[in-house]
């Protein structure tokens, strides 16, 4: 059986890595009780699948982890039991990590990382006005390419990273700066906040961020890898729920 | 008043932003109640050190618990923080609560190791409070410290308002009294404090108390100069350990620390009698906890935390008397599901041991450590740590038999008597433990580790004076350029140069203080950090403060010279230490006193405390795997665990 669990990342844990995460959550399910398979070989590690990873200091109200468990086990949960498994795992998990919804999803899905081709973000930009921010955004949108340099195992590569930016939009000012919407592409290489921020060149500060919503395609339309607690998304994007 | 929202932009500029967070399961932030005298204990290194040390745990847990105190705990930042805590004006502040340093009204260090001494001035100074203790105002910080170091406190003296020796858990307790009374008073004065302070067993509060120098320049007394002071301070001991089972709730750390597993801690105190070994005489006598309470700290503990791993701690973990029952029963517990790892820190060197690790399947096979300490069976004798090769070789031949592979074997150099022969016989040792490891296996390894001998006080080895960073260097060369060709064999050693910065605070007496703050003030943190560690700044303060490290750390010292500690008792008599250091020098060995006749150290006659053992049944195979008959009279009875497929690890 695989599980699919959305969870949210928000409060002072931000600060911890996307390893400590993942060590958390190995803790917690062996704390719950929950089977989990286990790979095979020399040394052994659960059968956790995690999503794009989150960077250190920002947040998610829509994170993903895949879990295999173990089929044979007589502990493997019931139905009711996964309807209760939000509340459980939200009480073993530390102040800031909150399962909001449990699914079953085939066990032979792709993966998150294979899957999810699109992240939706609020990000805080200090020190700049939401006129700047919106001058910029136009003269991004507008352009036909975006080149930009960056490090990706350890080699210097050149791309247009326009095609990434699906939707960028000012959302409002903040206490420090401008909050904006963006919509980013992930596949093939991705684009970091901080790279974002850069080429809109404006300068300014990295602030807030937040990552609201995660899309895969389905049959050509969006949908998240499993719907949230509300069971609707932010539109205009979403056509279906999760399967 | 919480500094967090100052704080939180910092953390993006900074290196692993979780160490300040807080927020670990099994913290505790307690109401901040005005009347209650308000605790900061803090550990004197980075987070990932300190988190885990079990003292700090164990007394906010019992401070927390109290009416009249609480306490939040906090570490150093490292220095990126530190520039901008500095550069915003910010102070240090409580992981739990983010609360300012300022706040509270005792600041308690753990001290573990002295290179960690320029730390703690250099947070007394983050906190807001004078790094002099004389310069403190009644409402400043009161500066305290605790842990094995402090029973050479002298060098620290001047920057501290009190001393804790020995046990905390009950000392806690009345010195919480004694602040949350003074607080209640509105805090009208220092002397007050102090002299409360100086009136509770165990606490020394060094500025009621004057050095005398003579006109060579040696300590002549350290006397009292206030009627509140005892001449001599004698350290606390819990008689029963099953009275205090903590920690309840183990902190369990969001992110990476050093010991990431469950503790629990079996016994404290040592019989065994290494005589380079301050923790185990300090310590005595032992008091172990009760079987029944040790099972149930590792079931309940392993359920709260979700960990997969338990450590039972103690300074000789093997000779704990319920060891087997302890470890068999963690294993077969339904409730860990068969997938525990059970860690006993420093296996005992015996073939015996080594083979009930072995009748459990393991998964993980890390290495194994054994500490022979020197490389010679006379050395050995000399240190008093009675394992002859025979024995390690059985117990290494036992380990590669059954799968593991790497082998690390933990010695000391600059031992007192110490001869080329003895280091080279460390190679001798290393050589041939590789090659019983080769009738294994294709690639077997060695890790040799070395590290460079600091006589320590309350030790026979007190008198020695310690080998100069030179001699150490050249022998760790001698023994480099012996195992260059052997391909297997690894060599690690400690920086010498770091040993006799280590020797300074160790056996410095008050003057030292001088030295410390003047490396402090020189940017000299994080000593005990192999990259900041620097020797010059050391050299200078010294020279600065017209100190010689040959007089302080290389000088053997006489019989009748006072040393700085001899106002502070640990319980041993004076002359039985001196008496086991003339047996040292003629390589006489000392039993281990927990099942053979009391040879009557002081430790427990002093203080009408006997041994406290969980078992009757002393463990099989000697002391140590030394072979020594601690049977008394009958059987002793050894039962194989069940060979049931679980992981079983060994650090």
């Amino acid at each position: 059986m695989r599980v699919r669990i959305r969870f949210t990342k928000t409060g002072k844990i931000r600060w911890t890595s996307h390893r400590d995460v993942a060590r958390i959550w190995e803790r917690v399910i062996r704390r719950v009780g929950l089977p989990v398979a286990y790979s095979q070989g020399f040394s052994p590690h659960p059968k956790l699948h995690f999503g794009l990873a989150l960077s250190t200091g920002h947040e998610s109200i829509a994170e993903f982890l895949d879990i295999d468990l173990d089929d044979a086990s007589p502990a493997l949960p019931t139905p009711e039991q996964l309807d209760e498994l939000p509340r459980v795992l939200s009480a073993a998990l530390p102040i800031g990590i909150d399962v909001e919804t449990v699914g079953v999803i085939a066990s032979n899905a792709m993966s998150l990382q294979q899957a999810v081709e699109s992240c939706e973000w609020r990000v805080e930009i200090r020190g700049v006005t939401p006129e700047q921010v919106a001058a910029a955004i136009d003269t991004a949108l507008a352009a036909p390419e975006i080149t930009i340099t960056r490090q990706r195992k350890g080699k210097d590569v050149t791309d247009d990273v326009r095609p990434y930016l699906l939707h960028l939009a000012v959302a409002g000012p903040t206490d420090h700066g401008t909050d904006i919407d963006a919509h980013l592409a992930t596949q093939p290489r991705g684009l970091r906040i901080g790279e974002l921020i850069a080429l809109l060149g404006i300068g300014g500060e990295e602030g807030r961020v937040r990552r609201v919503a995660q899309w895969t395609l389905l049959d050509g339309a969006r949908c998240e890898p499993l719907a949230g607690p509300t069971g609707a998304t932010s539109a205009p994007h979403v056509h279906a729920r999760a399967s | 008043m919480t500094v967090w929202d100052q704080l939180e932009p910092l953390l993006a500029k900074v290196q692993k932003p979780a160490r300040y967070i807080g927020c670990e399961d099994g913290a505790y932030t307690p109401e901040h109640r005005d009347d209650a005298a308000w605790w900061l204990l803090a550990y004197p290194d980075t987070y990932e050190i300190g988190l885990p040390n079990q003292g700090l745990q164990i007394l906010a847990e019992i401070i927390n618990e109290r009416t009249d105190g609480l306490a939040e705990r906090t570490y150093a930042p490292w220095t990126d923080l530190e520039a901008q805590l500095r550069a915003h004006d910010l102070p240090l502040f409580s992981v739990d609560s983010h609360a300012a340093a300022g706040e509270f009204d005792v600041l308690a260090f753990n001290l573990s190791a002295e290179l960690t001494y320029t730390n703690v001035l250099n947070l007394i100074d983050l906190a807001g409070c004078p790094v002099r203790a004389a310069d403190r105002a009644a409402t400043d910080l009161l500066v305290g410290i605790g842990g094995h170091c402090t029973y050479n406190p002298e060098p620290l003296a001047d920057y501290v308002d009190f001393v804790v020796l020995g046990d905390g858990e009950e000392v806690v307790g009345e010195i919480t009294e004694a602040v949350a009374a003074w607080k209640a008073q509105g805090k009208p004065d220092r002397i007050s404090i102090h002299r409360a302070l100086a009136g509770i067993s165990g606490v020394y509060v060094p500025a009621l108390y004057d050095p005398v120098y003579g006109d060579d320049g040696l300590l002549v007394a350290t006397v009292p100069n206030d009627s509140a002071a005892p001449e001599i301070i004698e350290k606390r001991t819990i008689a029963d350990l099953g009275a205090w089972p903590y920690p309840k709730q183990q902190i369990v750390p969001l992110t990476e620390v050093v010991h990431d597993r469950l503790n629990v801690e079996v016994f404290r105190g040592c019989t065994r009698g290494c005589r380079f070994c301050q923790a185990g005489m300090i310590t005595r006598p032992v008091r172990e906890r009760p079987a029944d309470q040790v099972r149930t700290m590792v079931s309940e503990g392993l359920r709260r935390t979700g960990y997969d791993e338990v450590a039972l701690t103690s300074l000789s973990t093997a000779d704990f008397s319920g060891i087997d029952q302890v470890v068999r029963d963690t294993v077969n517990d339904p409730d860990c599901g068969g997938a525990v790892s059970v860690s006993l820190p420093s296996l005992r060197v015996d073939a015996f041991t080594v083979g009930i690790a072995g009748e459990i399947q393991k998964a993980r096979r890390t290495g194994l450590t054994f500490a022979p300490e020197a490389g010679t069976w006379r050395m050995r004798q000399v240190i008093n740590k009675l394992i002859t090769e025979e024995d390690l070789y059985a117990a290494v031949r036992s380990a590669y038999s059954q799968g593991w592979r790497r082998m690390k074997l933990y010695f000391l150099t600059g031992l007192p008597t110490e001869t080329d022969e003895d280091t080279l016989g460390i190679g001798v040792l290393a050589r041939n433990v590789l090659a019983i490891g080769k009738e294994y296996h294709k690639n077997p390894s060695v890790t040799v580790s070395l590290g460079g001998f600091v006589p320590k006080p309350f030790t026979p080895f007190q008198w020695f004076g310690q080998n100069t960073r030179e001699e150490l260097q050249r022998k760790i060369f001698l023994l480099r350029d012996d195992l260059r060709y052997d391909r297997g064999v690894q060599l690690k050693w400690h920086d010498p140069k770091a040993t006799m910065a280590e020797g300074l605070m160790a056996r410095g007496d008050r003057r030292m203080g001088a030295v410390i703050e003047d490396v402090w003030r020189n940017g000299g943190t994080f000593q005990e950090w192999g990259e900041h560690f620097d020797l010059s700044l050391w050299e200078q303060a010294l020279e600065r403060a017209g100190l010689r490290a040959e007089d302080v750390v290389y000088r053997h010292r006489t019989e009748d010279e006072t040393l700085p500690w001899d106002h502070l008792s640990a319980g041993l008599h004076k002359d039985f230490l001196w008496q086991d250091w003339r047996d040292a020098l003629a390589e006489v060995g000392l039993e281990d006193c927990r099942w053979t006749p009391c040879y009557d150290c002081g430790a427990c006659t002093g203080y009408g405390i006997e041994h406290v053992v969980a078992s009757a049944v002393p463990p099989a195979g000697g002391s140590q795997g030394t072979g020594q008959d601690l049977a008394v009279g009958g059987e002793v009875p050894v039962t194989l665990l069940p060979g049931k497929p679980v992981r079983v690890g060994a650090s």
